[in-house]
């Protein structure tokens, strides 16, 4: 055995070590996958060997390994070996595997209870550290269940190294056990008072996270939070300090009013970033919750505003890209106060950094106005042209096309410069927005009138400088416009100056390389333009030109004939007919142009959103009968559905082939009954057939809103939107002579009447006063879904769990019965002055509930305690009327609960005077927001600490499971790796060597500390 | 809450990976891959943060090393680059004017020392000296710790 220990001592010597193999790899660059797997290998052996300092060192390497990407998973208990291992420094290294390797479903941890729990209460205060460390990464609801009371414990530690990081570590138990945040809350709720830094802000931090998920749980620390904000002078504890009182204000305004100026005066003193964007970012949050907005609150708006410049105008990038983010915020909200610092927005747009440049665009978006529109628009023309990579310059055309379409075209006032802006986007090479421009374009074209033929004469043009185009068209999505433009022209034909122009346009030979559904247009819109151009050309007596343009039709469609696209196919095939007949009838001077338009008569309108839903049901409609029986029934009733089928049909007008037999059609029909039947997605008969049956009767009803310009527009030949802002330029300066007599009246209306929805320059609603009846044509939604659904928490978050009410634990453990397993930890009461901080009654009497034997003494305090809250109560009853609605809410709660059944022994006098306590609370944290001064002298008696160690009744069995598990972990293993009497051997050498120990080292802490883990398994043998 | 930190070099080597949430090890090797990418291809006179996916990104480059950090909605950015600046403070004054070679070869020590300064993604004390003191301190009982083993593998071998 001695020979053994040598021979490992010497392996030692040649094994490598971390440096070696980080050495190795930087050696081996061109096959390192090779050198890794034989170093992988080596590490196996050196696994199995006994020497736990070469199964630290292996574990080292691997924990290496395993950062670099490979597999290490293998080794999961040879990790825990090492974290058992009696010396911190293997101890160290093990845990450090551990955190980096174990996760959730790694099944070994299960094994670590115990010996996280021995390390936890280890003399040694590294030991503590370590093992926190390492369960704060691969905690599992497990650990977290069964450790959750040693943590707790290490919460009140002598040291504050320990102390502060059992407190950080907890916000990681509750999210895993949220069973423990109950218990657990009064006594992190008490380490915000640490004497100890460090521990301090270990709380503040814990409390934040916690506070920020569920702030309504926290608003009755709001005063205790408030006490730290003044007094402390560490940044990064007022960081959060202030971003928790960030989450609470939309749950209390009176807070928000209370914060105001300690929050200002910090904006002015503070030298240090981070804690000025905080405040800026709360003073935000809070001037957003206090929607009444107050007088002087103008002054704080302005003064962030100011800093905010101050930060943007930085030669720091970071600082600049925070100010814009945080712009954007108050701009939501105060859009005169940003709109003011336009300039610097749009400097910003000039910015070397891409990040910056698209903050600068989010917040152009809020910023313009009628009056800017343009401008703004122009300079990001300007930009579109400059920019270097096509993500950007995307980002851009979204932008222009957003700002410009925002709440129905709002700012726009003169669409001629809008759809010549467009097409100018469409000669930008390689966009993948091409169906935005075209979007835009169908909608300004169909929904502004008055538009439409200068429109149309843009898209001819397009359209005849498509083919210019249409090589890069076919791979970016730019082509997209040329639908738009096709379906434009067809559609608005009578607008066109040279129909005949733009149908050759259209049947050029090269649409054929355009995707199908484009050409599909394009085909059907040729045959609209067919039409016009024989109408006007027979209207002239000149019938050969007429028979001309058939015949370019005729020579044109084959091409498209056999397209490969099905609709494509369709469409042509059907023109071309269609066309044939009209020639053999033109070949008989019959006129059929009034025939052919009729094809195309009728306008198309844009819809209302809701339109479809005020759609009345026809007359005689039936929407709940069946359209096909259920299967069950008898043949004679299928009849009356057929009926309406045949019907449909028929209006749809599709050439089909009905002439079946009727025995034919009924096998058929019976087959398909029984497939339907057996189909378990076939939908049986369902409401929402209604929108399929609607009539046409019903169009009149569809509210339509149509924009008229009254501005008349003129039409010049070329489309350059600079052309336009000139013009537009001038008619306003005419205008506004005009309107000054009337603006001056206005403006007295807009002062008395201001705080409103802020409106745009001075010059707003005489302009286009129909553009805020626009309808926009958005997306149909379902019947009761509103946006706003989307933003439900997610059900997995595991914050959910964690939305406790903790201002009233007593009574939520009145109203649960505890589990055996948990115990709450009980706490002393804090010495309660006459005027105290309001936060810290409620739970005092919480706690009581639980151990009746410590009750004596304080009983008689929280009974005095009572009366004078009682006392309290009434002077505040008045204050309490004025009360906020979700105190009211939460009070009436907690009336409702006073009925419940309580299953504490004594809990039944206790209950019923916790009503009064809790409400009495609610009027503290009431009397503090009114301004009362801060209680500062609460003094704190430090707990007594008579801590439920260990659950009774559940953990035992835990522990033995455990042990049995490693028993039986350690001996396949062992078994697989050596044959039995090794495994004999090696226990006896383990034994021969606890017995050297005792020899030569008689402290009982030297002997504890190195048999971890064969101790552990010798335990239950013993027992 | 920070959800983990990252150390790359410029070449896209992964140097140090610490995280604060559970993860599978696939998503991690994806999400370092993307992160790296995207941190890499920033020029340097580009604003330290970015925001990806539903996290925002904070990065620092120290010489040839990329400190990068992935922060929650929110979190100050302002305080997770004070974060990465003092963790690199910690290094260099651990190691004496810290360089790449120093943490790809003690990384365990960079660890360590990441594990003293910032746990469960919050800050663990703001305190310099103190995280440096209780290294300094678990360093000491490790070479204590060293010494008896020798004793006691001589031991064994008398």
């Amino acid at each position: 055995m001695a020979l053994k220990i040598v021979k490992g001592s010497i392996d030692r010597m040649f094994d490598k070590n971390l440096q070696d193999l980080v050495r190795g790899i930087r050696n081996h660059k061109e096959d390192e996958a090779k050198y890794i797997s034989t170093c992988i290998d080596e590490i196996k052996q050196e696994l199995k060997q006994d020497n736990i300092a070469v199964k630290a060192n292996a574990v080292c390497k691997l924990t290496y390994l395993q950062m670099l990407g490979y597999d290490v998973s293998w080794a999961a208990f040879n990790i825990v070996e090492v974290m058992s291992s009696s010396k911190f420094t293997y101890k160290r290294i093990g845990y450090l595997a551990a955190s980096q390797c174990f996760h959730e479903s790694t099944d070994v941890i299960m094994l670590t209870t115990n010996q996280i729990r021995k390390d936890l209460s280890s003399p040694n205060q590294y030991d503590t550290g370590v093992a926190l460390t390492g369960l704060s990464c691969f905690v599992t609801p497990d650990l977290a269940r069964d450790l959750a009371n040693d943590i707790m414990t290490l919460m009140s530690h002598t040291k504050p190294y320990i102390r502060k990081k059992a407190v950080l570590i907890m916000y990681k138990v509750f999210l895993k056990y949220p069973e423990s945040l109950r218990p657990a809350f009064p006594r992190l709720k008490e380490k915000l008072e640490d004497p100890d830094p460090g521990v301090q802000s270990a709380a503040v931090n814990v409390i934040c996270e916690l506070a920020r998920r569920n702030p309504k749980n926290y608003l009755s620390l709001a005063p205790l939070f408030f006490k730290l904000m003044t007094s402390s002078t560490n940044n990064w504890v007022l960081i959060k300090i202030i971003k928790l009182f960030g989450a609470l204000t939309p749950l209390e305004p009176r807070l928000g009013k209370k914060l105001i100026e300690p929050l200002t005066n910090l904006i002015h003193s503070t030298s240090a970033m981070s804690l000025l964007y905080e405040c800026v970012n709360t003073v935000i949050a809070v001037l957003i919750s206090l929607s009444s907005g107050m007088p002087n609150h103008s002054a704080s708006i302005q003064l962030c505003v100011q800093k905010l410049r101050i930060l943007i105008e930085d030669s720091d990038q970071n600082l600049k890209y925070l100010g814009l983010l945080a712009m954007s915020k108050i701009l939501k909200t105060h859009p005169k106060s940003v709109q003011s610092h336009k300039d610097l927005i749009l400097q910003c747009l000039d910015d070397k950094d891409e990040s910056i440049r698209l903050r600068a665009l989010d917040l152009l978006y809020g910023m313009v106005s009628k009056k800017n529109l343009m401008e703004i628009v122009k300079k990001l023309m300007l930009h579109v042209d400059k920019a270097e990579g096509t993500t950007y310059r995307d980002e851009l055309l979204t932008k222009i096309i957003d700002i410009c379409s925002q709440s129905n075209y709002q700012y726009i006032t003169n669409f001629e410069w809008y759809i010549s802006i467009l097409v100018e986007l469409t000669r930008l090479e390689g966009t993948r927005h091409g169906h935005l421009i075209a979007s835009q374009m169908l909608d300004v074209a169909i929904r502004v009138k008055a538009i439409r033929a200068f429109a149309v004469a843009q898209m001819a043009t397009l359209l005849d400088n498509a083919h210019l185009l249409t090589g890069n068209m076919q791979r970016n999505g730019i082509c997209e416009v040329s639908y738009a433009a096709a379906w434009i022209c067809g559609e608005f034909s009578e607008h066109l100056e040279n129909p005949m122009q733009t149908l050759e346009a259209m049947l050029r030979p090269k649409v054929a390389t355009l995707p199908g559904h484009i050409q599909a247009v394009y085909v059907q819109n040729a045959a609209k333009l067919f039409a016009t151009v024989l109408k006007s050309q027979e209207g002239n007596t000149d019938s050969t030109a007429a028979q001309e343009t058939s015949q370019l039709m005729i020579e044109r469609l084959p091409l498209f004939v056999q397209s490969a696209n099905l609709e494509v196919q369709e469409r042509a095939s059907c023109i071309l007919q269609l066309v044939k007949y009209i020639q053999k009838l033109q070949q008989k001077d019959v006129e059929v142009a009034e025939e052919v338009s009729a094809l195309f008569a009728g306008e198309l309108n844009p819809v209302a959103p809701k339109a479809q839903k005020k759609v009345p049901v026809p007359e005689g409609l039936d929407l709940d009968a069946w359209i096909n029986e259920p299967p069950s029934e008898s043949e004679s009733e299928d009849e009356q559905p057929k009926a309406i089928f045949t019907k449909e049909e028929t209006k749809h007008s599709r050439p089909r082939h009905i002439e079946v037999d009727e025995k034919e059609l009924a096998r058929r029909r019976e087959a398909r009954k029984q497939e339907q039947a057996n189909n378990p997605f076939y939908i049986k008969a369902s409401p929402s057939s209604q929108k399929v049956y609607q009539d046409t009767p019903g169009v009149e009803h569809i509210p339509v809103v149509q924009i008229d310009l009254s501005v008349p527009l003129k039409v010049p030949g070329l489309p350059m939107s600079d052309q336009y802002v000139k013009l537009e330029e001038e008619r306003r300066q005419k205008e506004r002579a005009e309107k000054k007599k009337k603006e001056k009246k206005k403006r007295k209306e807009k002062r008395s009447g201001r705080g409103k929805k802020h409106d745009s320059g001075p010059e707003s609603e005489e302009d286009i006063t129909p553009a805020h009846m626009v309808d926009i044509v958005t997306e149909e939604m379902p019947e009761n879904a509103l946006p706003s659904d989307d933003d439900d928490k997610d059900p997995n978050d595991p914050h959910k769990a964690l939305d406790i009410d903790l201002d009233n634990l007593g009574e939520m453990a009145g109203r649960r019965p505890l589990a055996d397993s948990e115990k709450l930890p009980v706490r002393s009461h804090r010495a309660v002055e006459a005027a105290k901080s309001p936060g810290e009654d409620g739970d005092a009497e919480t706690v009581a509930t639980q151990q009746p034997k410590k009750k004596s003494g304080k009983d008689k305090r929280d009974d005095k305690k009572k009366d004078k809250d009682k006392e309290r109560k009434k002077s505040k009853d008045e204050k309490k009327k004025k009360k906020h609605k979700h105190e009211e809410k939460e009070e009436d709660l907690l009336r409702g609960e006073v009925h419940e059944p309580v299953v504490q022994s004594e809990g039944i006098s206790q209950v019923a005077e916790l009503p009064t306590s809790t409400s009495a609370e609610v009027s503290d944290l009431d009397f503090w927001l009114s301004n009362a001064p801060v209680p500062s002298n609460t003094q704190v008696e430090s707990p007594p600490l008579p801590l439920p160690l260990i659950s009774s009744v559940n953990t035992p069995l835990i522990h033995s499971m455990n042990y049995w598990s490693v028993i039986c972990c350690f001996f396949s293993r062992n078994l697989s790796l050596y044959c039995l009497p090794m495994w004999i051997s090696d226990l006896f050498f383990c034994l021969v060597l606890i017995f050297l120990t005792l020899v030569f080292f008689d402290t009982a802490s030297s002997l504890k500390g190195h048999i971890t883990l064969s101790s552990s398994i010798l335990q239950p043998s013993s027992v | 809450m920070m959800r983990f930190m990252l150390l790359f070099s410029r070449q896209g080597k992964l140097r140090l990976q610490k995280w604060y949430t559970a993860t599978a090890e696939r998503d991690k090797k994806k999400m370092v891959r993307e992160l790296m990418q995207i941190v890499l291809a920033r020029k340097p006179k580009m604003c330290s943060f970015l925001e990806w996916r539903d996290l925002k990104i904070v990065y620092k480059r120290y010489a040839s090393l990329y400190f990068c950090c992935a922060i929650e909605e929110h979190d100050n950015e302002l305080i997770t680059l004070e974060i990465i600046h003092r963790f690199v403070e910690l290094l260099d004054k651990y190691f004496g004017s810290v360089c790449e070679l120093d943490i790809i070869f003690n990384f365990e020590k960079a660890y360590f020392i990441l594990d003293e300064f910032l746990m469960g993604g919050e800050i663990q004390d703001t305190s310099k000296k103190s995280v440096l003191k209780a290294i300094e301190q678990s360093d000491l009982l490790q070479e204590e710790d060293e010494s008896p083993r020798s004793v006691l593998e001589e031991m064994g071998l008398a």
